[in-house]
């Protein structure tokens, strides 16, 4: 779609202009939110004073455990409720709005701990995600003729994107016999089969081989070329600097720093809270690198 | 001891009147729990509902049987509303307390109020309306094989049988749509068909009602066959027997319901009728005759144990399925 990659092309052009701060307004955001505060007893996990989510753009969100990024995609996509704050989503106010309204709309997640369904086969795992389907009806369901072609559509694209995601000769087992990874690359395909807006990923790649994870980042690019904003959870640096147009971290609960994947990396703030100090060095020799890995979990 | 005899009640029993009702109410439940996951501990209540409905409408009010199984239906409906928009929104849990407590509330208000009958209950003709629809032959009686049937109950069977078929039939034709694969998925993770875009909300209420209103039909030819309702008929043990059938048949199995109503009651009459030609003719010594009753359900929870240890996915079931979730 050569038209859909200008505009994804100039989301991102856009972006390399900014200011980076954290708040900072973006030319075109999907995605606003203000003042956005979840508290557990005492603990503010989120506490997102002002984001602004660029349209077609990739947006990595990082930092460390605890930092409140799940709690955050779980407000924002409906499934938790705020204590304050308000966001909107395509210029319309979603603030607490049901999770399954907000999918038919287009902004749709995936979770942290996979929530493949799993006494169904892969197939039909991909068939729930599609929308509008005349046979969700109670009464069209018991005439099939009704559906089946709507149907049989849906299944072809399901197939398509199984394809893609290396799960097509799966598509007749129990999702609940898929692997760790192999859930967590149903979980983003069915995500797919929603057409989304804007497609919100809690660690899509945790559990995932190398060689897959290269391809996933292709997929991810794929999908902002079809003109999808996507909005992913990542603890891996290399993904990030890899795919990502945007960074925005987060430490306890709150937004520290926002810019591009280079400048975020030399961010002081973000070396001390998240990344480590040697963060760039590579992991090989082990005595430096068990420092290190202890550092970048801390 | 007369094995032809033993076989021959045991088979009769395993389709015959109480076993449909069993049925009937397993046909509902297994759309709630097997398919759904819905925790419906009060099965019973829509059970009763139904065969109070009818019993009201056509003995103290006089009306058709035909409008009294409307009014049935939709009573039936208006309980699963009132059980369900409450807490459906909530933890599963909450729907499984709410429906025990609602079916040992209404069993007890029936017992209290007169024109419910108290707790004699109602006794009448409910059934005139049915009977007379019957076309069967004006023989004796009807040779099935080892078993026979009056043409009353035989009339009674069949139609019962029907109406199984009937429901079997749509619980069938819902299970393999896409409504019946959205009810399968909050089965298995509500939260992940949320985020699907689906309002499971309403996908659970429509699975209390159509479960809810199958049962009923359980109540009304109850109340039909047996010409009475009678409120300590509707203990929260027929839901237990419920659960012990859809098990034993397989849950989420569109047969499982059939199967395990026939072979429950097949296995219980039995038991029942071997001890009974037993101790009669000498041959059990170690119990009398009142222990019967209490000793044919020790043996076949045994052998139920026995199956949920060699076959925990029931007859229909699927192992391969089942241990999915040991992962
Ligand atoms: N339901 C809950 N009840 C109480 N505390 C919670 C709850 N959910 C999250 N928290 C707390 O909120 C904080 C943020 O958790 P969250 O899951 O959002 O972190 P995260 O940034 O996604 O971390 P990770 O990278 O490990 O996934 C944590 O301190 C966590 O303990
Ligand atoms: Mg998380």
């Amino acid at each position: 779609m050569p038209a859909d990659a200008v505009i994804g092309n100039a989301a991102v052009e856009a972006l390399k202009n900014l200011d980076p701060h954290p708040g900072v307004a973006k030319p075109d955001p999907v995605l606003v939110a203000d003042g956005v505060v979840r508290q557990f007893g005492g603990l503010r996990a989120v506490d997102v004073s002002h984001l602004e989510v660029q349209r077609g753009a990739i947006t990595a969100l990082i930092g460390p455990n605890g930092a409140g990024k799940s709690t955050f995609f779980n407000v924002i996509s409906g499934f938790d409720t705020a204590n304050e704050g308000t966001w909107s989503y395509n210029n319309q106010t979603i603030t607490n709005t049901a999770p399954n309204k907000l999918a038919r709309r287009g902004l749709v997640r995936t979770f942290q701990l996979t929530k493949s369904l799993s006494r169904l086969t892969v197939l039909q795992n991909m068939l729930l995600g599609a929308k509008g389907q005349t046979g969700e009806n109670l009464f069209s369901a018991i005439f099939k003729f009704s559906w089946s072609a709507q149907e049989q559509a849906n299944t072809k694209r399901a197939m398509e994107l199984l394809g893609r995601f290396n799960l097509a000769q799966k598509s007749a087992d129990f999702a609940g016999s898929l692997s760790g990874g192999q859930r967590k690359l149903l979980e983003m395909a069915r995500a797919l089969m929603l057409n989304p807006d804007l497609v919100m990923l809690d660690e899509p790649m945790a559990g995932v081989n190398p060689a897959l994870k290269q391809s996933l980042l292709d997929h991810i690019r794929d999908i902002r070329e079809e003109g999808t904003t996507v909005m992913f959870v990542e603890h891996d640096m290399d993904m990030v600097r890899d795919v990502s147009d945007w960074v925005v971290v987060m430490a306890q609960g709150a937004i520290i720093s926002e810019g591009t994947p280079a400048s975020v990396m030399r961010d002081q703030r973000v070396i001390d809270a998240y990344l480590g100090a040697h963060h760039d060095d590579a992991l090989t020799d082990s005595g430096q690198s068990l420092t290190t890995a202890e550092e970048t979990d801390a | 001891m007369d094995f032809g005899f033993i076989l021959s009640q045991s088979l009769t029993q395993a389709i015959g009147v109480t076993a449909i009702i069993y049925c009937l109410a397993a046909i509902g439940l297994n759309i709630q729990f097997g398919y759904g996951g819905l925790l419906n501990f009060g099965q019973v209540a829509f059970v009763a509902v139904g065969a109070y409905a009818v019993g009201v409408v056509v003995v103290e009010v006089g009306l058709s049987l035909w409008l009294a199984i409307l009014i049935a239906i939709l009573a039936a409906t208006v309980l699963a509303l009132l059980l369900g928009v409450p807490t459906l929104r909530l933890r599963a849990d909450y729907l499984a307390i709410v429906t025990i407590a609602a079916s040992e509330i209404l069993r007890f208000l029936a017992k209290s109020f007169d024109f419910l009958g108290g707790s004699q209950g109602i006794t009448g003709s409910i059934g005139g309306d049915f009977s007379d629809l019957n076309p069967l032959p004006d023989w004796e009686r009807f040779e099935l094989g080892p078993i026979s049937f009056t043409r009353v109950d035989m009339w009674l069977v069949l139609a019962g049988w029907l109406v199984i078929a009937i429901l079997t039939v749509l619980t069938f034709l819902l299970m393999r749509s896409p409504w019946g694969r959205v009810v399968k998925g909050v089965r298995e993770d509500e939260d992940a068909v949320r985020s699907l875009g689906k309002n499971t909300y309403l996908f659970k209420l429509q699975i209390l009602i159509i479960g809810g209103v199958f049962g009923s039909f359980a109540g009304m030819y109850s109340a039909i066959a047996k010409g009475a309702v009678q409120p300590d008929g509707f203990v929260p043990d027929f839901t237990f027997f419920l659960y012990v059938m859809l098990i034993l048949g397989g849950t989420a199995r569109v047969m499982g319901p059939l199967l395990g109503a026939a072979i429950f009651w097949f296995l219980l009459v039995f038991v029942e009728q071997f001890l009974k030609e037993g101790v009669s003719s000498g041959v059990i010594t170690f119990i009398s005759t009142t222990q019967i009753g209490p000793v044919r359900f020790i043996l076949v929870g045994v052998g139920l144990m026995a199956l949920i240890v060699f076959r925990p996915e029931g007859i229909l079931g699927d192992r391969k399925e089942l241990m999915l979730d040991a992962r």
